[in-house]
């Protein structure tokens, strides 16, 4: 029982960063209904800032957020910038062709510039636990976790109180009534692909302290990120949350019943009868 | 007629003696363009004739491999009979994708993902077949016997591969031609249109679906025997779907020559890369397929063959 009880608490700690992950792709989704194949590729760009921050000047990766996520925001809205704009309306299978491109891109110039081995962040406190009861918990990913919780609330308060945020939200509602009232479509676009590609640059350096990475971890972040918001609900960011957290559960207790290299099986599988049965996600609205 | 044989006798011919003349790493480079053409021809009825974008087909390409691989191994069966074998069950595997996909009405974004967790299934539990070699991946002994698909030189692969290429685009060439083409068009342009007008467009999808999946499987079974080795997270993998997708789309999707064009590209441009650059710059020609993507989506979204065409239409048009 106490196996179980402690494959749930991991679940859950580790999907906090799937959440901020699928928040991102999710508020990218939702304001211009573009597909960002290459968001896994953006986090590992962030992992490896972290990384490099973190060994030449031994900035802490919980510090480094501020730099990665803004970074990763100047990446994001210079993509949205630079190509997305130019076929908002084109069909999906472009967008998400061109956006492949990106994530190709992306990829191997960190393939180029780090090489394929294995990189992790060693902190001081990278071995530390603390029990609670019969459980223990790992404290970088205790720290990540909570980080990662107070990212998204803040982005949720940020959506429904500021001013920017409900222009965010009007264009995400409804484009052409947001253009009538006299919003500035384009900045609001770039705000909102910069605010989703700095989510997970965060959530990039949020991983470094527990998880080794590679150039190519960022394919298998970016369909962990694709289920998150799938399972939760495209375009829902309440969706997303819960999502990620389901995610983290799902595929620790999947660790445990079956073999640990197995464990993404359960989450393709629940994609698979989502995709099936409700396409629009569990706290989805219609299509 | 005449005017359209000749020229096509003439590339034949040409095809025929060519491997003679080249060196062997010429050799390489043309039937890599062969086979990847072949297996983009094999996306091409689904993906653009039919317009229902798979980014999953290295699920077929595994099937495909690995049947053909694991009968002749334990079996000693002849790929020549092994590879029909994984096409079936590339068959049945595309018809259960297919039907749970379009039966729920998924489309867009919503397939492809479909099609992307279905490979992804399959690479993960191919890695925990021991009889597929896990981690470790198969390896094939090198006897080299006709019969046992395994071959003594490249230039027999260079003819194997030119047939598949040959036999592959006159498939879809007669399929294009057919009432099923026209259907699958229609498909493509309007779904709901065609389906107003009477077309079953589950059974046309499913039936491309089906064809696809068997030619892409096949295509596996080539693999195999040419490279002697098989690892999931090579065969099976999203980059791996990514390679068989992108060359009918930088050609053209939706043409007969586009895959063939668009492999011509690639292997052109991977070789450049390959030798401007050198082995040190792990990941160059993948960024450069990257760029190619975003370049052809930005200023050539039909691919390059039918832009191609119509300059070269306009151009006689405008000399006449």
């Amino acid at each position: 029982m106490t196996l179980y009880l402690q494959a749930i608490v991991n679940g859950l700690l580790l999907g906090g960063v799937y959440s901020l992950m699928a928040l991102g792709l999710s508020l990218i989704f939702g304001v211009m209904r573009v597909i960002n194949f290459a968001h896994g590729d953006m986090m590992v760009w962030g992992m490896y800032l972290s990384f490099w921050l973190f060994t030449t000047l031994g900035v802490d990766p919980y510090l480094s957020i501020l730099v990665t996520a803004t970074a990763v925001f100047v990446l994001g809205a210079g993509v949205q910038r630079g190509l997305v704009t130019r076929i908002l309306d084109a069909p999906h299978e472009m967008q998400i062709l061109l956006m492949l491109g990106v994530a190709l891109i992306l990829e191997n110039t960190a393939l180029m510039a780090f090489g394929p081995d294995p990189r992790r962040v060693n902190t001081s406190y990278a071995l530390s636990t603390f029990w609670l009861g019969p459980i223990v918990f790992d404290l970088p990913r205790t720290l990540t976790f909570g980080v990662a919780l107070a990212l998204a609330l803040a982005l949720y308060l940020f959506l429904q109180r500021t001013d920017l945020g409900r222009m965010i939200r009007a264009a995400a509602d409804n484009r052409t009534g947001a253009l009538l009232v006299g919003t500035d479509i384009l900045k609001v676009f770039t705000l909102a692909f910069g605010i989703g590609a700095g989510c997970v640059g965060a959530a990039g350096s949020l991983m470094t302290p527990f998880l080794p990475f590679t150039p190519s971890t960022g394919l298998a972040l970016t369909l962990a990120s694709f289920n998150v918001v799938i399972i939760g609900g495209m375009g829902s960011l309440l969706g997303a949350f819960v999502g990620g957290l389901l995610v983290g559960v799902s595929e620790s207790l999947g660790a445990v019943l079956l073999v640990p290299s197995l464990k993404e099986i359960v989450t393709f599988v629940l994609l698979v009868f989502i995709l099936l049965f409700r396409p629009q996600g569990l706290l989805g609205g219609s299509r | 007629m005449m005017r359209r044989i000749g020229p096509g006798l003439l590339v034949g011919a040409i095809l025929v003696v060519l491997p003679f003349w080249i060196p062997s790493n010429w050799q390489n480079l043309l039937i890599s363009t062969f086979y990847y053409a072949y297996l983009g021809q094999a996306w091409n009825l689904l993906g653009g004739y039919a317009g229902q974008l798979s980014l999953g087909h290295a699920a077929f390409f595994g099937v495909g491999s690995y049947t053909a691989a694991v009968l002749a191994i334990h079996l000693g069966l002849s790929p020549w009979i092994g590879m029909f074998a994984g096409a079936v069950l590339a068959v049945l595997l595309s018809q259960g994708i297919g039907y749970l996909g379009f039966r729920f009405g998924l489309r867009g974004f919503y397939f492809i993902l479909l099609t992307v967790a279905a490979a992804e299934i399959c690479r993960l539990v191919a890695l925990h077949l021991p009889i597929l070699g896990g981690y470790t991946g198969l390896f094939i002994q090198f006897r080299p016997d006709p019969w046992r698909f395994q071959f003594k030189g490249k230039i027999p692969y260079y003819f194997v591969s030119l047939g598949f290429l040959a036999a592959a685009s006159a498939i879809v060439w007669l399929v294009s031609r057919s009432k099923m083409g026209a259907y699958l068009v229609a498909i493509r342009e309007d779904e709901d249109a065609s389906e107003g007008l009477g077309v079953d467009t589950l059974r046309y999808k499913m039936l491309a679906y089906a064809l696809s999946a068997a030619l892409t499987a096949l295509g596996g079974t080539f693999y195999a025997y040419y490279q002697f080795y098989l690892q999931p997270n090579t065969v099976l993998s999203l980059n791996h779907s990514v390679d068989i997708m992108i060359r009918p789309i930088v050609g053209g999707s939706g043409t007969i020559l586009g895959p063939i064009l668009g492999s011509f590209l690639l292997e052109l441009m991977g070789e450049f890369s390959r030798t401007m650059f050198a082995a040190s710059t792990a990941g160059l020609s993948v960024a450069m397929y990257g760029v190619l993507l975003v370049v052809v989506v930005l200023f050539l979204p039909r691919g390059v063959y039918p832009t191609l065409a119509g300059w070269m239409r306009r151009k006689s048009g405008a000399a006449r």
